[in-house]
């Protein structure tokens, strides 16, 4: 693998650029593995990476039925933040947000992590009580977050409409500067290079058809369409397509699988300096380096896997975006499109062993688990290493469903991530 | 948007005027006392989530305002079928 620096930078320039190697080569399947992932989206490259990088393991294949970077990956509004109100959240995110701090030089690839911060604003007195309770809940646990005033927030974000009249008055904003975003293709291409690199096979347009297990019901290998693949470890990393994996290891899971719709609008100098959410109105948004503002809907209502969703549904999103920015009202939305988001009865994910031995899982991630790219990819490597969790992820049981030991972000937070 | 038929009004009608309403035939168990913690877990919260035919409610929230069921294949988002509440599984 060659090594990104201004010197091969320029060494390749006097070559007119006709002489960079590819990023990662195609690999074919082998008959075995160490371990393989399942999914090729930022979390499964992510822990194939790990596990060759930290945990020793690298005779590691990553299959995906697509190709790599297509799924929820590609296709996300690319928020990262850590602020979430439960102890066990606060650390999980936590931990990928400051693997996100020393990512690009430690894959020598710039995934373009930009802290320009996440500002969420609260419009009503609930808002402002469950805000200032997450502020003191995360400063507990080490996490940046503080309360601004309209004034400060319209300062720190100038397009914000903060007059008393609107129809959403602004009161105040959570802030949390460590927040932003990153460049979504590029954490899948970084990983894939990075694990490529390791050794890591990374086998695109192969489907997982089944899990094979033996006699004694734990995990022997994978069926594909390019053939069965032996492997004592399975990683399942598969976001809005796990139940349909897990089925075929007969093991049924509490998730349920929704569309969910983001849109760009045509670019624009930068106007937007970082991200705004409201809750209340139902709205996210943010510029990206090309200059498209980067608009979040909600979810579809029914349970899909057609990877697209319904018009009423923009419509709006944007009747509260133009409704909180005005200067949106008369902006052309240039692209809209959907991912199949795999949503938990708690809204936390779920990561860690299954009943069946050697057959591991990361998913429920929903509607926010691009933040969490780097933490899940860890985390997931380390638990299949040493066929236990992390403390980290300890918490993050499939059998919190049965105990009613629930992690409940969904009654804290309520809307996209 | 999907057009849904209505088993009562019997119309096809835009989506906005109709409430999902979640996986359909999880019978509320009779005698909940007697259920275990891996009964209330499967009646809570497992759903079959099928990449296919699926066995849905919706609510005509803003017509008739009843609940119905329906049978949607979930690649295609087409609707096979909907039929009243009470009637047998399709
Ligand atoms: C519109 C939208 C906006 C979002 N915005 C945000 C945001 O702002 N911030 C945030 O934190 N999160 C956001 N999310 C959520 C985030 O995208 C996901 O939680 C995250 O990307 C999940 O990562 P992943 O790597 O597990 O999933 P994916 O990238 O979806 O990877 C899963 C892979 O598994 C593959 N696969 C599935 N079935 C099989 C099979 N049988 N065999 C082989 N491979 C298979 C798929 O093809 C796919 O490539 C958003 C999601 C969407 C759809
Ligand atoms: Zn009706």
């Amino acid at each position: 693998m060659m090594r990104y620096s201004a010197f091969s930078l320029f060494a390749q320039a006097l070559k007119k650029h006709q002489d960079w190697p590819e990023f990662w080569p195609d690999a074919a399947p082998k008959p075995a593995y160490d371990a393989i992932i399942v999914g090729a989206g930022g979390h499964g490259l992510g822990a194939a990476y790990y596990l060759a990088k930290k945990y020793g393991i690298r005779n590691v294949a990553v299959i995906e039925k697509g190709w790599l970077g297509g799924g929820n990956t590609g296709r996300n509004t690319t928020i990262i933040r850590s602020n979430y109100l439960y102890d066990e959240s606060a650390h999980l995110y936590d931990h990928a947000v400051k693997l996100w701090d020393g990512l690009s030089q430690d894959l020598n690839f710039n995934v373009m992590y930009s802290k320009r911060g996440v500002m969420m604003l609260a419009h009503n007195v609930h808002d402002i009580q469950s805000f200032k309770r997450h502020i003191h809940a995360n400063r507990l646990n080490g996490v940046d977050n503080e309360w601004l005033t309209p004034e400060q927030a319209k300062a720190y974000c100038p397009p914000l409409n903060i007059s008393p009249d609107a129809r959403y008055p602004v009161l105040g904003a959570a802030l949390q500067r460590r927040g932003g975003t990153a460049r979504h293709d590029s954490v899948a291409w970084g990983y894939a290079r990075a694990a490529s690199g390791l050794g890591v096979d990374i086998i695109q347009n192969c489907a997982v058809t089944g899990i094979r297990r033996g006699s004694d019901g734990a995990v022997q290998g994978v069926e594909t369409t390019r053939g069965y693949i032996a492997a004592k470890k399975v990683g399942v990393s598969a976001a809005g397509n796990t139940s349909v994996i897990m089925d075929m290891a007969g093991l049924r899971f509490p998730l349920e699988s929704y569309p969910l719709q983001a849109l760009v609008s045509e670019p624009v100098k930068p106007v937007f300096p970082c991200v705004v959410m409201s809750n209340t109105v139902h709205a996210y948004m943010s510029q990206s380096d090309k200059g498209e503002l980067v608009i979040g809907a909600g979810t579809d209502q029914y349970v899909s896997y057609s990877q697209r969703g319904a018009l009423h549904i923009i419509e709006h999103t944007l009747a509260a975006i133009t409704e909180i920015f005005p200067f949106t009202a008369r902006m052309r939305m240039l692209r809209s499109w959907g991912g199949i988001v795999d949503v938990t009865p708690d809204r936390s994910p779920i990561l860690g062993k299954t009943p069946v031995p050697g057959l591991y899982v990361n998913c429920g991630w929903g509607t926010g688990g691009f933040k969490a790219t780097p933490g899940a990819g860890d985390l997931l490597a380390y638990t299949m290493a040493h066929d236990a969790p992390h403390r980290i992820n300890a918490p993050f049981t499939l059998e919190r469903f049965r105990t009613g030991r629930l992690i409940d972000e969904a009654a804290a937070a309520a809307v996209a991530h | 948007m999907f057009l849904i038929h209505c088993p009562y009004c019997d119309e096809k009608r835009p989506e906005n005027e109709f409430a999902y309403a979640g996986e359909a035939h999880i019978a509320r168990p009779a005698d909940p006392s007697a259920l275990d913690d891996k009964d209330w877990e499967s009646y809570l919260y497992i759903r079959a989530n099928p990449r296919g035919r699926h066995h849905e409610r919706w609510r005509h929230i803003h017509g008739c305002g009843r609940f119905f069921n329906a049978v949607r294949d979930t690649v295609s988002d087409k609707f096979e079928s909907t039929y009243k509440a009470g009637e047998p599984r399709k």
